[in-house]
């Protein structure tokens, strides 16, 4: 009876996202049912301008729906306050921090905000979080330095451990590697898979590196012009969903290699 | 937001500085009074000479004060307007304030001959100044906060403003074009800016606002520190960015708005006390950024003012002069050698 009964922690319901121009509304995609359950690693896959970060961005209050809604632990995000929701759902940005001189400690304390008081006094809890966050992303060494000191491996490190000393159940990532070289890119994956199966929390991620996340994560979302579907790594290449992610004229997907591979003129 | 180091020392050697050369500061003045008479002054013995007793109460310690609370409530505009903006050369001025407050007094001292009547019999004293100077900046920066709450971006707000300071510098041209040769004098002075001149009735006012500002400040040092990561994480950390932006404008406004109305624009402070107490503290954090802003700018305008005195001599300077003429080549020294800048 019980495995019938998931814990779904984020879930939308005909949601239709886009913009909304002086009169008509601009429709990046409609029709988008999803739901993910706690303690599961996603992946957001589509090509530049589909629609991945509207999608983020109405997921995580940024923007607002154009029609149907989002539901976070049952309850509508638009009855979310910004602070409730600050204790439910952490963001990881691909925007430049500006330049201040936070230290990486600091940094990552900003993470408890939503638990502070009204100076920001960090309390004992507070301190016990941040260190987890510290320790559970490696970063210990680098703690005392500034952020801008920072390589964008290791920034990108921080900005993941301010997430989890937000302590939220849900972590969304915007192209968290898009920054990075391979052997950064794989150890970001790891670290993010590690973090799933240790703390049970759900994170979502977009990204670019398919063949890897393929590899790597528990389900993938798939935009592409026909709409939006989700489900498990295998069953979605098992039924040839991965095909229609970029124009076949010079990509296709191999489902043996379980990678894309460039077209070849014969 | 938590801090590990502790910034004791360097705070209890600028509190200490800041008493130090406010004494110094009334020290100087074109009568020379004796240390010790002053002192006496001070703590209220009546047997020294009586012109003396006036020089010091009703002058220098009511000047004293002013400068005091112009170059804390400078510098914290200018912070929060760097902070809100992350924008590095943002002041205290670039939301139409100061042009605000300089059309107003030019309306009242250079609109006198062009509009006549009613303007005639106002005689221009520091009330009618502050009053027009108040109103002024208050009507440029109503136009500038209901823009800011029609765009959605920030950066936009700091060109609303900007372009504001334009409009106005226009009709002041306009005004001078068609003015006597002896209002402009009057307007170019006021244009100065001066600390003395306030009776103590006009300080309580001064003062009031002052603190009500000042304990705005604190109110909103969270959404400050969150604005340093943007306003996306700002807004995802539980800030409700649009009305800390709007809290932010007002505090900078009434800060900026009441100095102005009573000592004029005075430059350079708001933008470059900032990186001072940036450059000194080496941190970001607003509970000791605040603070640490305000101790600077007091300095630093107390020291301006021991300047513009041109202490053993007769003369005094424009204070608006010496802020810039000794502040720039410090900030600028400091810049080059510690060679970054934040926000």
């Amino acid at each position: 009876m019980k495995s019938n009964i998931k814990n779904i922690v984020l879930k939308t319901e005909n949601l239709a996202i886009g913009y909304l121009q002086k009169k008509s509304k601009l429709m990046v995609a409609d029709a988008i049912n999803l739901s993910f359950e706690k303690g599961k690693f996603i992946a957001l896959l589509g090509k530049n301008g589909i629609g991945k970060s509207t999608l983020l961005r109405t997921i995580s209050k940024v923007q607002t729906p154009l029609t149907g809604a989002v539901f976070i632990n049952n309850k509508n995000l638009n009855q979310y306050t910004n602070k409730e929701l600050a204790t439910n759902l952490s963001l990881v940005l691909t925007e430049r921090l500006p330049e201040s001189q936070l230290t990486v400690f600091e940094l990552i304390a900003l993470g408890r905000q939503p638990y502070t008081n009204w100076v920001d006094k960090i309390s004992v809890k507070d301190l016990d979080k941040i260190n987890w966050a510290i320790e559970k992303t490696e970063i210990k060494h680098l703690q005392e330095k500034r952020f801008y000191e920072l390589s964008d491996g290791q920034l990108q490190r921080v900005l993941i451990a301010r997430a989890l000393a937000q302590d939220t159940e849900i972590i969304i990532l915007d192209e968290p590697t898009a920054h990075l070289d391979m052997h950064h890119t794989y150890k970001i994956f790891q670290l993010l898979k590690k973090l799933v199966r240790t703390t049970s929390k759900t994170i979502i991620i977009s990204t670019h590196q398919i063949n890897l996340a393929l590899e790597i994560v528990d389900e993938l979302v798939i935009m592409n012009g026909n709409g939006v579907l989700s489900g498990e790594t295998q069953k979605l290449i098992d039924t040839n969903k991965l095909d229609d992610l970029f124009p076949k004229e010079i990509l296709n997907f191999n489902k043996i290699l379980r990678q894309f591979t460039i077209r070849k003129d014969d | 937001m938590a801090t590990q180091k502790k910034y004791t020392k360097q705070f209890v050697l600028l509190l200490l500085l800041v008493i130090v050369l406010w004494f110094t500061n009334i020290s100087f003045g074109s009568v020379s009074i004796p240390f010790l008479d002053i002192f006496s002054i001070i703590i209220g013995d009546e047997t020294v000479k009586e012109s003396w007793q006036t020089i010091i109460l009703n002058f220098r310690i009511p000047k004293a004060i002013t400068a005091i609370m112009v170059g804390s409530g400078l510098s914290i505009s200018g912070l929060l307007m760097q902070t809100l903006f992350r924008n590095p050369l943002a002041g205290p001025f670039v939301l139409g304030i100061s042009s605000g407050a300089s059309l107003g007094v030019a309306l009242l001292i250079l609109g006198s001959s062009i509009f006549g009547g009613v303007f005639l019999s106002i005689s221009f004293s520091n009330w009618a100044i502050a009053i027009a100077a108040s109103l002024g900046s208050f009507l440029v920066l109503s136009a500038v906060i209901i823009a800011a709450n029609k765009v959605r971006n920030t950066m936009s707000i700091l060109i609303i403003g900007l372009m504001f300071g334009s409009f106005t510098s226009a009709i002041i041209s306009v005004l001078s074009y068609f003015s006597e040769a002896q209002e402009i004098q009057q307007y170019v002075f006021w244009s100065f800016g001066s600390l003395g001149n306030l009776s103590w009735d006009e300080l309580a006012i001064f003062f009031s606002v002052y603190l009500f500002g000042i304990a705005g400040v604190f109110t909103i040092i969270k959404p400050l520190n969150s604005l340093l990561l943007g306003e996306n994480y700002a807004k995802s950390l539980g800030v409700n960015v649009k009305q800390s932006r709007i809290i932010i404008l007002v505090i900078t406004s009434l800060l900026t708005g009441v100095i102005t109305a009573f000592s004029g624009p005075i430059a350079f402070i708001g933008l470059a006390v900032p990186h001072l107490a940036k450059l000194i503290f080496t941190t970001s954090n607003h509970k000791i950024l605040i603070p640490a802003t305000a101790l600077t700018g007091a300095l630093v305008l107390l020291v301006c003012d021991i300047i513009a005195q041109v202490p053993t001599s007769e003369f005094t300077l424009p204070i608006n002069a010496i802020t810039s003429l000794f502040g720039a080549p410090v900030v600028i020294w400091l810049l080059i050698r510690k060679k970054k800048i934040y926000v």
